[in-house]
């Protein structure tokens, strides 16, 4: 059954995913600044019922249960009917960057929130007279058009792997449900006692599914959002240059005076399907050049954001000179320290090994004598010279000037987005957070239900929260709940007067 | 011309449809012909003789709560009765009834007969006169003619009936009786589409021949219990039935007979219910099973007969009798009456609104197993909302619709207009996503209002039920409110009770959540005021209340669902709304959108083929052609 629920509040990233340095998290509803209240402190203190609509006002997302920092935030409260809704709306800046957005959203999901169909937000604009029929179409064309553009892997996943898995899953639920109704509906017909154990253990098999699918949800999403890959290192190491031959397009600033990205330049590729945000910040150098030293902060934003980090490292010749010695190094770092306060090796930037790729650049400066030496050599070397320990992440060699070894960090980069798996597109993956929401709400009902077989509840009960769970599932799949329940009664049990 | 040529209502039928009809349009003051084949055979009972069951018995309190007749008439005409699923949880218990089929008729025959406006008139309609897609009056098939403004087509089986017994086939409505032939044609003339099904009842056998001490005796619930809530329950000497089982030995000798069965010979074509297989369908489809049960039941007080609920079959007589005498128990049973099959046309029953009024003829109401259902209980409750609409319909006044969130009532007529019916539709607890709120302790409260808005419940009935809805408000809070303190005598009695012991104090509603615990139980732990209170209760009256705080979790969760699913429910789609001006929508959606034509958006999101996207634009369109944009705030429910 489908549901329009036209009175909740909605929420629901506003900005295309990973698209611009800036993430904007809209609520809309009769609750957004009652949901909002509840995990944004503000800096100055003041609680957002007294906020003037309309104002930006600076703080923070907090987890409601666990009261942690989600992020830094620009929130500004908008009421009634003046907004796009025409319904009170909450607007929120963050970083921008998957992980942060996603866990902004998440956290107003627990304060009460309902994550937004494609186009709800327009459709409550249009249904609160705030838009007319022509633009309300457009703009829903616009959303079919993103979804199956944008999604269309994820709509692909849905066809087969997932809703395939989902279907049998729900079929199983149904398989329980019809035990479960038999016992209600035919009571006076025979139906055979009811195996509490081995249902509340099938039961246990599908919640483990379950939590499975749910696993593989991160991935969904980053498939629906996009993924965003940040490229850091030092001055000329050629980050630009890789961003360019990664795009295959001459995007961000080249240039051979160090220090020429002064800003952070975001592109968007596509990597096996995957939308990747390829993000190039300024170098990380010890400057006191101010307009650099913003660079070099925003680049520290953008590596707290990212899902995936390419620490790009100069392999050249000359690069190894410029190096010199590592008290050299050394010393270059400590004079400036005073000035700002970034480390003087890269290491010190504390790397997530996780989420690291090493990319050793300008393989094509490197001189035939090292060759022989092995580039592996060379590479080690700068890793040790900038304090970088870094056994657990993969290593690239490349060359942006020629192109070389590109294809291979690519599959880098998807290999750790989505796993070791050879083809990740077999694997299913929960889509959109509608779909990780449903199935973590199938996965509650289930436990309820499973508990509730054990405690001695009674069926009615127990089926209730079997159902929930099914039809959490058949939202997904859009599949009717009673009729096919019905066949499945009628096909186990000889049931008839 | 006599002065009863013209009525404001015609009823053609006198089965549980078209009775319930006629005595709900004549009690809301319309004058009623009550037209039938047989004025001795009204609201006769071909197949079980019993009213209610799980589902079915909460339509039967639901039509008593609206003030219908068939809880009333049960009560009067039963010889068993008793509460079924007393080990599951309150909200699907139900009461079934084995009635004396004979004093069913005729108590509601004298029903009938003294309600103001109501006349039965034997005769069978081949006809309806239609005038500007309004019906004008019905034609009779001995000439007589009846202006009237409204019909209720409560034809049962006799449509076209064809009667099956093994080999022989022959028309009639059922066994001895004479079809409906003609008004099949003159629906289809007025563009209304029929279908065909099949229903099947078993044999009947002599009391005198069966050797009870071979099957188990099954009594009634000793308790007076009833269905109708305007009476107080009778007790009343009670009729036992009795269970025996089929054998492989039972098996073999159908097995051996298959070939003759109708399902092989393809002597019966139309579709029957999977809820209700032959004997020999049951030995098809799950031949591992080693035994059926058959219930024998019994007919009446005053007749030998009894009815082998288990053994439908329509195969030869012959071979009727080998079954039957292959049954522990029934060796020497003797047969009465044959069991048979009956093929008989059906009304689509998409074709009808939520009103049950024909979407092509203004004034055309069906109820019963002509809109493609089965059973008494669901005929019944047909024909009330029939009667309810015909007579609104004669006064111009909105038609009475009951939502799915409302009454299984609602659920039945929501599922026949929104859904492809293709077997005989039958009422499961299943069928209703809100059954812990529709439960059959709460009908009245629920649905009492609303009959007395219609007229058919009256000031002295409707304030019963208000001082009844005081009692349980305040029972809940004191619930709420009291605690059972932590000590020794609070954890000796849980420790008797077989649960486990609190360290702190509890709200007496959190205790009551323990499936273990009844109410009783927890009022002995409770001081002694509240104690007092809730001892005093009405029986059940404490029963309501204890089911209200144990299923509130789970009422809850309903109710907010219901909320969410308001506004789509409440979105009417115009009646000429035209499906092929809506871009985007698959096409067979538009095809089913333009068969079904829902009223509602919420009635379309249940059309099978209609996607969320299609529901989406179809909402676009709609606020289009209304010209506005708002969405009607729904109300909240009113009854746990
Ligand atoms: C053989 C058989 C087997 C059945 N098996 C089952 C079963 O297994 N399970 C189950 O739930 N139900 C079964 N039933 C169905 C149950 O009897 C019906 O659902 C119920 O009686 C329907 O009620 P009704 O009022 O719609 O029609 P009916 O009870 O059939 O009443 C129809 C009435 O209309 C009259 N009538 C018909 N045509 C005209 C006309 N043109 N003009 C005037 N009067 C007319 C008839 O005389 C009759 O009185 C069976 C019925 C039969 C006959
Ligand atoms: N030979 C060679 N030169 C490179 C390579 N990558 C970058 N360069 C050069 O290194 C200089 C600095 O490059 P740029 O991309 O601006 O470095 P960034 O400051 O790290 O962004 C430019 O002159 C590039 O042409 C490479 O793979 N091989
Ligand atoms: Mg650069």
């Amino acid at each position: 059954m489908v549901d329009y629920y036209t009175h909740d509040t909605i929420v629901a990233l506003a900005t295309p995913p990973g698209m611009g340095a800036i993430g904007v998290v809209r609520l809309s509803g009769s609750t957004a600044l009652e949901i909002a209240d509840k995990v944004f402190r503000a800096g100055r203190g003041t609680p957002l019922s007294r906020a003037d609509s309309h104002r930006l006002t600076h703080g923070h997302i907090v987890a409601a249960e666990s009261g942690q920092i989600v992020d830094e935030v620009l929130l500004a409260v908008m009421y009634g009917p003046h907004t796009y809704t025409r319904e009170d709306m909450v607007e929120i800046d963050c970083h921008g960057g998957l992980a942060a957005q996603r866990d902004i959203v998440r956290t107003l999901i627990a304060a009460g929130a309902r994550p937004a169909e494609p186009g709800e937000f327009t459709r409550r604009a249009f249904l609160n007279g705030r838009i007319d029929l022509t633009q309300a179409e457009a703009v829903a064309a616009i959303v079919r058009a993103q979804t199956s553009v944008a999604l269309r892997a994820a709509v692909r996943q849905l066809e087969g792997g997932l809703a395939q898995r989902l279907r049998g899953l729900r079929g199983r639920l149904l398989g329980v449900l019809a035990q479960l109704e038999a016992q209600i509906d035919f009571s006076d017909e025979d139906p055979g006692d009811l195996n509490r154990p081995a249902l509340a253990e099938e039961l246990g098999k599908i919640g483990a599914e379950l939590d499975a699918l749910l696993a593989t949800s991160f991935l969904g999403r980053m498939l629906d959002k996009g993924v965003r890959v940040a490229i850091v290192g030092r001055p000329n190491v050629g980050k630009s240059s890789l961003l360019n031959a990664l795009v295959m397009r001459d995007r961000a600033i080249v240039s051979e005076v160090p220090g020429t990205t002064r800003d952070t330049v975001e592109e968007s590729i596509e990597i096996a399907g995957l939308p990747v945000c390829l993000v190039d910040t300024a170098g990380l150098r010890v400057t006191g050049d101010r307009v650099e030293r913003e660079g070099v902060e925003r680049a520290h934003g953008a590596l707290d954001s990212a899902d995936a980090v390419l620490v790009v490292l100069d392999l050249s010749e000359e690069a190894a000179e410029e190096y010199g010695t590592t008290e050299a190094l050394e010393t270059k770092g400590k004079d400036q320290a005073d000035i700002v306060g970034p480390p003087h090796r890269l290491g010190d930037l504390g790397f997530d090994p996780e989420r690291t790729i090493l990319v050793g650049n300008k393989e094509d400066l490197v001189s035939s004598g090292e060759k022989v030496r092995g580039t592996d050599v060379r590479f080690a070397e700068v890793l040790r010279l900038e304090g970088i320990h870094g056994e657990e992440s993969p290593r690239c060699v490349v060359s942006a000037k020629n192109g070389s070894g590109i294809e291979a960090l690519k599959e880098t980069i998807r290999e750790m987005i989505m796993g070791p798996v050879g083809d990740a597109w077999q694997e299913p993956l929960l889509a959109t957070e509608r779909q990780r929401v449903l199935v973590e709400e199938a996965g509650t009902f289930v436990a309820v239900a499973k508990e509730g077989l054990v405690l001695g509840m009674f069926e009615e009960m127990v089926a209730e929260d079997v159902r929930s769970a099914a039809s959490s599932l058949g939202r997904i799949t859009g599949q009717d709940l009673v009729e096919d329940l019905l066949d499945e009664v009628f096909s186990r049990f000889c049931i008839g007067k | 011309m006599t002065m009863f040529d013209r009525f404001d209502v015609v009823v053609a039928g006198g089965g549980h449809a078209g009775c319930e009809a006629a005595l709900s349009a004549a009690r809301m003051g319309c004058s009623v012909a009550l037209v039938t084949l047989n004025i001795d055979k009204i609201v006769l009972m071909p197949c079980n003789p019993a009213v209610g069951g799980v589902g079915k018995g909460q339509l039967t309190r639901e039509i008593d709560a609206l003030g219908g007749e068939q809880g009333r008439n049960t009560d009067r005409a039963f010889v068993q009765i008793k509460m079924l699923n007393t080990s599951k949880g309150p909200a699907v218990r139900a009461l079934r009834a084995q009635t004396d089929k004979r004093l069913y008729e005729d108590w509601m025959k004298i029903t009938l007969v003294h309600t103001p406006g109501l006349y039965v008139i034997q005769g069978e309609v081949c006809g309806l006169d239609v005038s500007r897609e309004t019906i004008v009056g019905v034609r009779l098939a001995d000439g007589r003619f009846f202006g009237t403004r409204a019909v209720v087509l409560a034809t049962g089986t006799f449509l076209e009936g064809k009667v099956v017994v093994g080999e022989h086939t022959y028309a009639a409505g059922r066994v001895g009786e004479l079809p409906a032939v003609g008004l099949s044609a003159s629906l289809r003339e007025m563009g209304l589409e029929l279908g065909r099904f099949q229903s099947a009842t078993p044999p009947r056998i002599d009391g005198r021949t069966i050797d009870a001490t071979k099957m188990s005796e099954q009594p009634g619930d000793p308790d007076p219990l009833g269905f109708s809530h305007w009476q107080k329950p009778q007790t009343r000497r009670q009729i036992p039935c009795y269970l025996t089982y089929t054998t492989p030995h039972t098996h073999e000798v159908v097995a051996d007979h298959l070939h003759l069965s109708p399902i092989r010979t393809g002597s019966v074509s139309g579709k029957g219910p999977r809820y209700c297989p032959s004997i020999d369908r049951k030995l098809i489809n799950f031949p591992e099973k080693r035994r059926h049960p058959v219930f024998v039941e019994p007919e009446g007080a005053t007749t030998c007969e009894m009815y082998l609920q288990g053994l439908t079959t329509s195969l030869p007589i012959f071979v009727q009798e080998m079954i039957i005498r292959a049954v522990p128990g029934l060796e020497n049973a003797r047969l009465i009456r044959p069991g048979y099959a009956v093929e008989y046309d059906f009304l689509l029953p998409h074709q009808l609104t939520h009103s049950l009024e024909a979407k092509a003829v203004h004034g055309l109401f069906a109820a019963g197993q002509i809109n493609g259902t089965s059973g008494y209980e669901e005929a019944a409750a047909l024909g009330l909302m029939a009667g309810i609409n015909a007579a609104l319909y004669v006064n111009n006044q909105e038609p009475f619709v009951l939502r799915r969130d409302q009454a299984y009532i609602g659920v039945l007529i929501d599922d026949l207009v929104t859904k492809e019916i293709d077997e005989p539709y039958r009422m499961f607890t299943s069928r209703a996503e809100y059954r812990l709120l529709l439960r059959h302790d709460n009908a009245a409260e629920r649905l009492s209002p609303l009959g007395h808005t219609l007229g058919l419940i009256d000031d002295e009935q409707i304030a019963e039920i208000e001082q009844r809805g005081r009692l349980l408000a305040e029972g809940e809070a004191l619930l709420a409110t009291s605690t059972v303190k932590v000590g020794d005598v609070t954890n000796d009695i849980l420790k008797s009770l077989g649960s486990s012991p609190i360290t702190e104090s509890q709200s007496a509603a959190r205790m009551l959540r323990r499936p273990e615990l009844s109410l009783q139980d927890i009022v002995r732990m409770l001081p002694e005021i509240p104690r007092v209170i809730l001892e005093n209760l009405p029986p059940d009256i404490a029963d309501q209340l204890a089911v209200r705080v144990q299923y509130d979790g789970y009422i809850q969760r309903q109710l907010g669902d219901i909320r969410r699913r308001r506004a789509t429910e409440e979105t009417h789609i115009p009646e000429d709304f035209d499906y092929a001006g809506v871009e985007g929508i698959t096409v067979e959606a538009r095809q089913k959108l333009c068969r079904f034509r829902p009223a509602t958006l919420g009635q379309a999101s249940r059309i099978a083929g209609v996607s969320p996207a299609d529901i989406s634009l179809l909402l676009i369109h709609v606020h289009r052609r209304r010209g506005g944009n708002s969405v009607r705030q729904g109300r909240e429910p009113a009854v746990r």
